[in-house]
């Protein structure tokens, strides 16, 4: 973590400090780059085998007006010697391209950090839209205690983009993002070639764009190397216990996607993937949308509620079917969900959650879905919940989604969030070979079959799938005799059906591994959570460890059902806090469950936990 | 599809062990007689046979054939009939629709399944009103309609089935009768033989909430005067002594008396393949009183299905790409920790 004791007293050597961890905080306007400027720097820094996160940050809008607040894009890269399980609390450098990148995330900066400014574009207007009345670099008062560096970007830019024919002086001004990588990537130590590399392969069709990107990195880089402006390098070195394998970065969404098309490969099923466009869903769309060749059919439709019947029509003709939306989206989805489970059909549904209530914070974080995923249907109708707790174990849980859909035939909630969707980090390539497959298999005997008909242990109803001959029969959404699916009005059958199909989510307990817990057996304070707060509450949990405090950790990947060893784990420390970006829905489900009062931690501001906001509360709690 | 069973599939067959519970003499029993009866013929073993339906009193439908279905939630029967479509191309899928099931809450998925064409029958049984909910107006019952939701009478403009499927793009649309077992035989074979979306709608006769709404075209001594038999390449000419026909008089059509200098060879000759839709959308809107009503094939058009693209477009990718998913894995930047 970025506030380990390491990383406070760095190792001079030959001018260049080393520490354990930096986070750098790229900001500019939404058309500035910044997503591939922290793209390239985060990229670079993982090959080079740090440890890597990253937080994108950029607006709902696609290009608000330049030069405001509301129209920053943000890209904040934590970089490390050691694991690290989040993009860090503040950033120790800042790069801002005009004013408004500045104002809006000065107070995030540690004191002492560094602060890289484009100077150029510090004019009139500029400052005017960030609210300045006057130019803050001029001011002695306005950044002390910071380490300021003015470069004119743009004016550095152009010079080095001399010469360069084809280009107007506006394309030429898109590179200064370059200029200020290639500075970034001289403060730190880093190489440039993997990024040259990038754009020789993305601008492949337009060479004189190489060029001018090739030429802005590389003045960017002789600029620190030439000007005696920085007090001096900073470098991170390798990380030295990492499991050995084959590496590459992750956002959740890319595990998602890789983690459907592995878990149809596993189950020998074709995919079918039906969805309507919504941040910060839609990249799973894109992505399994070029996977074609793996006999993945996606389909665009017309509205959320389409997409759930499109799937619900995919299951029953025997794909493993799956949708993902958000937010409003997941709301409009809830009737179908609903005949999914009462028609025990296998689907999974990925809720990217987002800020809400209604359109809210829609590309911001939040765990605010978990009650709806749990009730959020009309009827008693249980839908079991799994959820990612790291971009990279969205691959895991996506297959575990499946997984139990295709056991139990039931759809199955796959829960991410905006924050590990977006986030980025370094993934071990799992051996395909290594992962189980996924049985399942196609009802085709016709003797003794009834459409209702239940597996003993699993309580799962038979996959018949039309085309098959003699296995022609009716399901629907009415009520129903167990066994031959018939409607049934009568009292006993619907109280049986309930009670039924409940005891059939509750049997996954017996197949789902225990929860596992980080630190000691037993103590003073569990602190429990789910989702996208995992790295958050591990690192606040080992730095208080190191502290001595007996406090463990514990993240829940399996929500619904819980772990079979969950009452006992609670009931092993005296007290149980659970951090949670709602206003405590995990704590009331606990409450409800176990015999047991926590301390919730809750934050709804869209962004993640910070490290320090979770120590601070363990402290309060443990002192 | 397979044609195995073809020639030893009866009625029967098609017949499910349900006991049919609609009221009695309601329009849906002969629908559902002649569907069974089509079925046999079109070609289709029974196991590749789908019907799919939402909510309403048509909706029961599936569950008295005895081919696989799914009786899901309002409205939503075209979704489902399209993810089953697009993961089993070779399924006859059927689709069992009504009025507000189709038109009111389903619309938007009605739409969009025929603007895409993909490969399902659509059968709207039009009643003019909800008769599963006793008797609230729908999207086509006819201004001033009075109801137990109405009861000064409807303020909505109704909506005309077969307008919506012309301007949705349908690639066929087809108009019947309940009653009319001939004709409505006819019309479900020649939807079950297109590709794309066929959209049918019939005329169907609520016994207990709306029970005149068809008289016109059901009554004997008015019906033959208010119904215009669509046959390709024959002129538009209806009536019981089939002496008037339709004609364009500037840009809109006029039923005509024939004799008095009126002939055969001035009247609209219906043409049901033209890929412009104008004619087909006008044929659409001559409606009672001023007009008979269209019965038959208003449009049909080959245009390649939403499902066979799809397809196209799998195997397109699989032939120019493998399925490596160790590469896959692997596509993007890595690295190795030793």
């Amino acid at each position: 973590m970025a506030e380990s004791p390491a990383s406070a007293q760095p190792v001079v050597t030959d001018g260049t400090r080393q520490q354990e961890s930096v986070v750098i905080r790229f900001s500019g306007d939404s058309g500035d780059g910044m997503q591939l400027t922290g793209d390239q720097f985060t990229n670079t820094s993982a090959i080079l085998g740090n440890d890597v996160s990253t937080f994108p940050d950029f607006p709902a809008e696609i290009r608000a007006p330049v030069g405001t607040i509301p129209g920053l894009s943000g890209f904040q890269v934590n970089f490390a010697a050691n694991d690290i399980y989040t993009a860090g609390d503040e950033p120790q450098v800042l790069v801002a391209m005009n004013p408004a990148a500045l104002t809006a995330n000065l107070e995030d900066l540690r004191p002492g950090g560094v602060i890289i400014v484009n100077d150029d574009a510090f004019t009139k207007n500029n400052l005017r839209k960030a609210g300045y009345d006057e130019n803050p670099l001029d001011n002695p008062d306005a950044l002390r205690g910071y380490e300021l560096h003015r470069v004119s970007l743009t004016t550095l830019t152009r010079g080095a983009l001399e010469g360069i024919e084809g280009m107007t002086t506006q394309q030429k001004d898109l590179c200064k993002n370059g200029f200020a990588l290639g500075l970034a990537f001289w403060l730190f130590d880093r190489p440039l070639d993997s990024t040259l590399a990038f754009y020789a392969k993305k601008f492949a069709k337009r060479p004189q764009v190489v060029e001018a990107n090739t030429r802005a990195l590389k003045a960017g880089y002789a600029y620190g190397e030439t000007t005696e402006a920085f007090s001096g390098r900073i470098s991170v070195p390798s990380r030295t216990e990492v499991p050995p394998g084959t590496y590459r970065r992750i956002t959740g969404n890319e595990a998602i996607v890789l983690g459907l098309v592995t878990a149809a490969r596993k189950a020998n099923k074709p995919l079918f993937y039906g969805s309507y466009p919504i941040t910060p869903a839609s990249p799973i769309l894109e992505g399994l949308a070029a996977l074609k060749h793996f006999n993945v059919r996606t389909f665009q439709a017309e509205d959320e509620i389409a997409a759930i019947g499109s799937v619900i029509g995919g299951a029953f003709g025997g794909a493993l079917s799956v949708t993902a939306s958000s937010g409003p989206g997941i709301a409009l989805k809830s009737e179908g969900i609903g005949l999914g489970v009462v028609l025990e059909l296998p689907m999974v549904i990925v809720n990217v959650q987002r800020g809400g209530p209604s359109t809210g914070l829609p590309t911001k974080t939040e765990q605010a879905d978990l009650l709806e995923m749990f009730f959020g249907r009309n009827g008693e109708c249980p839908v079991p919940i799994v959820a990612a707790s790291t971009s990279g174990d969205c691959f895991d849980m996506a297959i575990e989604a499946c997984r139990v859909a295709l056991r139990s035939m039931t759809p199955v909630y796959l829960v991410s969030d905006g924050y590990l969707a977006n986030n980025s980090e370094p993934w071990k390539i799992p051996d395909i070979d290594a992962i189980a497959p996924i049985d399942v298999e196609y009802r085709t005997d016709p003797k003794g079959y009834e459409p209702y008909m239940r597996d003993p242990k699993t309580l799962a109803r038979p996959w018949a799938v039309p085309g098959t001959p003699g296995l022609e029969h009716r399901i629907g959404g009415l009520g129903k005799q167990d066994g031959s699916g018939n409607v049934s009005y009568d009292p006993s059958d619907n109280e049986h059906m309930i009670h039924t199909r409940a005891e059939k989510v509750a049997r996954i307990a017996d197949f789902i591994p225990e929860l596992e817990v980080s630190g000691p057996e037993q103590g003073d304070l569990l602190v429990i959570g789910w989702g996208g707060t995992y790295g958050a509450i591990r690192s606040a949990t080992e730095f208080m460890q190191k502290e001595g405090k007996s406090v463990a950790s514990a993240h829940l990947r399996y929500l619904n059902p819980f772990p079979k060893n969950l009452g006992s784990v609670l009931g092993r420390y005296r007290q149980v806090l659970v951090p949670e970006l709602n206003l405590g829905q995990l704590s009331f489900l606990l409450q409800a469950k176990f015999p047991i009062r926590v301390v919730p931690l809750n934050k709804v501001q869209g962004q993640p936990f910070k490290i320090r906001e979770i120590a601070d509360k363990i402290r309060s709690i443990l002192d | 599809m397979t044609e195995t069973a073809e020639a030893t599939l009866t009625r029967k067959d098609f017949v499910s062990d349900q006991e049919v519970r609609w009221c009695p003499g309601c329009g849906d029993y002969a629908i559902l007689a002649q569907m069974q009866k089509v079925l046999p013929e079109i070609g289709v073993s029974r196991e590749q046979i789908v019907f799919i339906s939402g909510i309403g009193c048509s909706s029961r439908f599936p569950y008295y054939m005895n081919t696989y279905g799914v009786h899901s939630i309002h409205g939503r029967a075209p979704t489902i009939a399209t993810g089953l479509k697009a993961v089993n191309p070779d399924l006859s899928v059927w689709v069992i629709t009504g009025d507000g099931d189709g038109l009111s809450i389903g619309g938007n998925h009605l739409m969009h399944c025929l603007r895409r064409n993909v490969d399902v029958k659509i059968i709207l049984f039009n009643n003019r009103i909800y008769g599963l909910t006793k008797g609230q107006y729908s999207p086509t019952s006819l201004g001033g309609h009075r109801t137990k939701s109405s009861p000064m009478g409807s303020i909505d403009y109704p909506l005309n089935p077969i307008s919506v499927a012309i301007g949705a793009e349908a690639t066929f649309v087809a108009r019947t009768q309940d009653t009319n077992t001939k004709h409505l035989q006819e019309v479900l074979r020649r939807a079950a033989a297109h590709k794309g979306t066929a959209f049918v709608e019939i005329f169907q006769n609520c016994v207990v909430y709306n029970p005149t709404a068809w008289d016109h075209t059901t009554k004997a001594d008015v019906r033959d005067d208010n119904i215009l038999y669509l046959e390709h390449g024959e002129p538009l000419i209806f009536g019981k002594d089939r002496d008037r026909g339709i004609r364009v008089n500037g840009m809109l059509p006029e039923v005509v008396q024939l004799g008095n200098g009126v002939n055969e060879s001035d009247l609209i000759v219906h043409t049901e393949d033209l890929d412009n839709t104008s004619y087909a959308y006008m044929l659409s809107r001559m409606q009672h009183p001023e007009f008979p009503q269209p019965f038959g094939i208003l449009r049909s058009v080959n245009r390649p299905s939403y499902t066979d693209m799809l397809v196209d477009q799998v195997q397109e990718a699989a032939s120019a790409q493998d399925a490596d998913l160790s590469a896959l894995l692997h596509s993007s930047d890595t690295w190795v920790v030793e």
